[in-house]
């Protein structure tokens, strides 16, 4: 009786400490998402000014050619960019993106195409190694704090490869997969194309695009614009998918408190029934005892 | 007087955004001076280069670094989108200086990084 009495204080300190830890990683996931939400909110006007110059350079020159606005059937590889987290904690956050990337490869091979996955952070990393699947680049350290740096350093990766022809290891399209941050509760995996570019036409009807004049010319703003707009892309990728992981982790690790405290409650009960058995045998024996020695005393 | 909205971004903030009275920037090609009524014009900054702004209340010249980028001018709204921006107050003048000797040791092959180096130091108002 003394031992379960024992064993069941001692589960309840570990519980009890187990709850304070995630309570804690729930308190630091919140911090940084309302942070993650404001970085996507600063990214914002860059976005939607570098999309309003492409859509008009575009608009006025239909027919212009660029090497990133263009299709590449004859090339048969396609980049699968999967952006996972680092570190987890995060419930089925990684699990999720994962599971997009593999139904999207595996429509790729039956179109019958060959996809080359290049990853970004440690979760997804690590699934691919383990399962001896080759990848083309991998990127860590950054999906849990994205900046601009790091969105440029996997652009650039990304159209020097879509650049380069199927010999030369590069690839023909590029596709990526995120997580979208649709608010607190909700955050979807989802499958975009970045390349070859087809730049979204905006939304506001009856604005015309001004004529521009391009200075030096407009090829050369294209080039420049165009690799601009794709890591403007990246970086807003990055952006939501990071927002969207510690979303993640406040609701794995809200859920991970609520439990342990259920359990407290479990435990606590299982202890207290226990005290008072012990106590009730304790004075069962005590009388007993008592009675048996009245008993034989009295004669 | 008409003035122009100015909107100097990069993709991590917003640097720099108000009602100006005049601004001058660098392209490929040489210095451009905008004044309102200026006819639209997408140009390419030229990397590593300052932007300078008259704002509109008060007549100190706002300047500041910009890397890789563009600017629009469209109804007397003019946008600057660089990738690497940061205004001449904001530049820690030492950490400039470092860079530049880095960038100069590395020699030719890191041309950008040096002009980036020395705009920095110009928009602080350095001798560079």
């Amino acid at each position: 009786m003394a031992a379960q009495l024992r064993q069941l204080r001692q589960r309840i300190r570990s519980v009890k400490s187990t709850a304070k830890i995630t309570r804690a990683q729930e308190m630091i996931a919140t911090s940084r998402i309302v942070k993650a939400q404001q970085a996507v909110e600063a990214s914002k006007p860059y976005a939607d000014q570098i999309t309003r110059a492409l859509s008009a350079l575009i608009s006025h020159h239909v027919g212009i050619k660029h090497p990133l606005l263009t299709e590449q059937p004859e090339d048969k590889r396609s980049a699968v960019l999967v952006i996972t987290s680092d570190r987890g904690f995060a419930g089925g956050y990684n699990a999720n993106v994962i599971r997009e990337a593999e139904s999207l490869i595996t429509a790729l091979r039956e179109q019958g195409r060959e996809p080359v996955p290049y990853v970004i952070g440690n979760k997804g990393i690590t699934w691919y190694r383990f399962r001896n699947r080759e990848m083309a680049a991998e990127w860590r350290g950054i999906s849990d704090r994205p900046d601009f740096a790091s969105a440029e350093r996997v652009g650039r990766r990304l159209t020097e490869d879509f650049l380069k022809s199927d010999a030369e290891g590069g690839v023909g399209e590029i596709h990526v997969v995120y997580t979208e941050f649709v608010s607190m509760l909700t955050q979807r995996a989802q499958v975009r194309r970045l390349l070859p570019v087809e730049v979204v036409e905006s939304t506001e009807p009856d604005v015309v695009p001004p004529a521009y004049d391009f200075e030096p010319s407009p090829e050369a703003a294209l080039d420049l614009l165009l690799p601009n707009y794709i890591e403007s892309r990246i970086y807003h990728m990055l952006l939501q998918s990071a927002a969207s992981y510690h979303a993640s982790v406040r609701r794995a690790m809200k859920s991970a408190t609520d439990n342990a405290n259920e359990l407290l409650g479990v435990y606590t009960r299982q202890m207290n029934q226990a005290r008072q058995a012990a106590i009730t045998q304790e004075i069962s024996e005590i009388v007993g005892g008592a009675e048996a020695l009245a008993d034989s005393g009295g004669e | 007087m008409a003035t122009l909205k100015v909107g100097l971004v990069s993709p991590e903030r917003e640097v720099w955004s108000g009602e100006a009275k005049m601004v001058v920037a660098q392209t490929i090609e040489g210095e451009l001076g905008i004044l309102p009524g200026h006819a639209p014009v997408l140009g390419v900054l030229l990397d590593g280069s300052v932007v300078k702004i008259q704002p509109a209340e008060d007549g100190e010249w706002v300047t500041a670094m910009v890397g890789s980028g563009f600017f629009s001018i469209a109804n007397d709204e003019v946008s600057i989108l660089a990738e690497q921006a940061e205004l001449g107050a904001e530049v820690n003048v030492a950490e400039a200086r470092k860079a530049l000797e880095e960038a100069r040791a590395a020699g030719q092959a890191d041309a950008t990084a040096e002009r980036r180096a020395r705009a920095r130091l110009r928009a602080a108002g350095q001798d560079a």
